[in-house]
């Protein structure tokens, strides 16, 4: 050990304190709350949790959310795979504004997404004679409900693929094209297998917004019990109802799928590493594996 | 224009990718925001100003920008430091730790919002220990700071984490074998490298706190002129079926989200551009 590398780190006191005091920062904001989540969901007991959880109209608000899901999921997968082809793998004029536009929902507050729904679609919107005289409900229904789940998830998997696939090059598939392969087998049997864990991982992203998406699903919606309701939603109205244990109860069936996004993801999040790593000897492990 | 482009690739689907692309924004995202640009045109400009200047208005813009703000200042410190001691130090729990720091990202804003306004209510786990001193959080402004500290919380990490990773121990090693010490090596060396990602993971957990709603509701306590931000305003307008007051607010922040997304682009590129000099 030489002074100059003795100089690299800090001393042990400094390191323990700095280590200690991220801790205490994420212990209070993060662990404390996710803990009281669990504790208060079982506060009446686990007879009560069990009964919160199955109770018809939190089961009505699960399947809404998996329903949002189910649509949001793959629509905005296959947009993104979509967007991050022509993106990624072509220069056009206007690039750089799309990449901007993709990027918009994220910048837009979720309260702004929901009411530019209600404004297009609601009883005053622009829309809103024309929808109403033909007995179509878009908002305060199930309709409003998958649009803004879909509004709000639009860029997931696209910014999650772009980099990729700008780092990857196109190399291989250009390969694949000069020995013949058509456009679908290139897709299928080089892209699709270079891309994969970086599609999953904005998957899980996107499914885990879809599912947990609040603000902008709390204005379309109207909140009927059973109906227009999703399980983020239900959460509040158990809490403004003061059912405190049902509302976490409730809340904790959510987190538990909030932390299997974050498991998921730390796995994925070390396979997209390696991938890109890998890149200079990617075309023997190709080789290798088929 | 487009064709130079295509002679120089071989690869198919173009035309197809780009045209599924733009149709789809179009729809979805492009269509509902003209909508709402047409709507506050049809206002006049004495009713948009009278909207967004109102004192409950001006009181509600005030807190968003001043919480969120602050919430970004405190995500920039500590942010640092936890994406400092997740690079640099090893002890036991890291990799969970490490995987915890997205949880606002992954959990739904209203369960984050019950979750701190049980923690940190008078009577909660942390506003027990605070009570004694005075310092109440829930329902006040304190508790509008700490449900956006929570929600930007990732922003500042994972932007300053990869740089940190990154960096080349040489420069550390020729400041330190020049006689310096850790705390000018990191003023000196350290700092100008990661400045423009912490820059941007600040801006990015400032917008990400201006336009929060879910993770605020429960722990503000909702007064107008107190603990109102903006966005319950808009809820609040919408409840009253007050849409010009709604559409007005909305516009505004609007414009403020294109500002800081404008930001971040610009930092993005200046970042760019130190990593290609670094």
């Amino acid at each position: 050990m030489t002074a100059a590398t003795d100089r690299r780190t800090e001393p042990a006191a400094v390191r323990w304190t700095l280590t200690a005091a991220a801790l205490a920062f994420l212990l209070c904001f993060l662990f404390v709350p996710l803990a009281a989540v669990f504790v208060q969901a079982f506060a009446d007991g686990v007879r009560q949790y069990w009964l919160a959880v199955v109770e018809p109209t939190a089961l009505a608000a699960l399947r809404l959310t998996a329903l949002a899901a189910l649509v949001a999921v793959p629509l905005n997968t296959l947009f993104g795979v979509a967007a991050a082809w022509a993106l990624a793998r072509f220069e056009f004029p206007g690039r750089g504004l799309l990449l901007t536009l993709i990027d918009l929902p994220f910048a837009i507050s979720p309260v702004v997404a929901g009411l530019v729904f209600v404004l297009m679609f609601g009883a005053q919107g622009l829309l809103g004679a024309w929808l109403s005289a033909h007995g179509i409900r878009v908002i305060f229904a199930v309709p409003g409900i998958l649009l803004a789940t879909l509004f709000v998830t639009v860029p997931f998997v696209a910014r999650e693929l772009i980099p990729v696939m700008q780092e990857q090059g196109s190399e291989e598939e250009q390969a694949a094209l000069a020995l013949g392969a058509s456009g679908w087998q290139m897709f299928r049997r080089v892209t699709l297998p270079n891309i994969r864990w970086a599609l999953l991982y904005g998957v899980v992203l996107l499914n885990a917004r879809a599912i947990g998406e609040f603000g902008a699903v709390s204005i379309v919606s109207g909140h009927i019990r059973g109906q227009t309701n999703t399980a983020p939603l239900h959460v509040e109205i158990l809490y403004n109802e003061y059912n405190f244990a049902a509302a976490f109860a409730v809340a904790s069936v959510l987190a538990l799928m909030a932390l299997a996004t974050l498991a998921a993801k730390s796995i994925l999040g070390r396979q997209t590493t390696t991938e890109s790593t890998e890149g200079a000897e990617d075309i023997p492990a190709q080789g290798r594996e088929s | 224009m487009r064709l130079p482009a295509r002679r120089r690739t071989v690869l198919p689907g173009f035309g197809l990718a780009l045209g599924f692309t733009v149709t789809y924004l179009c729809l979805l995202v492009l269509l509902p925001l003209g909508g709402l640009a047409l709507r506050s045109r049809g206002m006049s400009a004495a009713a948009f100003i009278e909207a967004v200047t109102s004192d409950r208005a001006l009181a509600a813009i005030g807190l968003s920008l001043g919480a969120a703000a602050a919430a970004a200042a405190v995500n920039a410190v500590f942010g640092l430091l936890v994406a400092w001691v997740l690079v640099r130090y090893r002890f036991p729990g890291r990799r969970l730790v490490d995987a915890c720091v997205d949880l606002p990202f992954a959990l739904p804003t209203s369960v984050a919002g019950i979750a701190l306004t049980a923690v940190y209510a008078p009577a909660g786990w942390l506003g027990k220990q605070l009570a004694p001193l005075g310092v109440q959080i829930a329902f006040t402004r304190l508790g509008v700071i700490v449900a956006l500290t929570f929600i930007g919380l990732p922003f500042v990490v994972r932007a300053v984490q990869p740089v940190l990773e990154d960096l080349d121990p040489e420069f550390e090693d020729a400041a330190a074998s020049l006689g310096a010490s850790r705390l000018q090596t990191f003023r000196h060396v350290l700092l100008p490298s990661i400045a423009p990602a912490l820059l941007t993971g600040t801006t990015l957990a400032f917008a990400r706190a201006l336009g929060e709603y879910g993770s605020v509701v429960f722990i503000s306590g909702n007064l107008p002129f107190k603990t109102e931000v903006v966005t319950l305003l808009i809820v609040a307008r919408l409840e009253q079926f007050d849409y010009a007051g709604a559409t007005a607010i909305a516009t505004t922040m609007l414009a403020v989200s294109f500002l800081a997304l404008l930001t971040i682009n610009l930092l993005q590129a200046w970042s760019r551009r130190r990593g290609v000099l670094a």
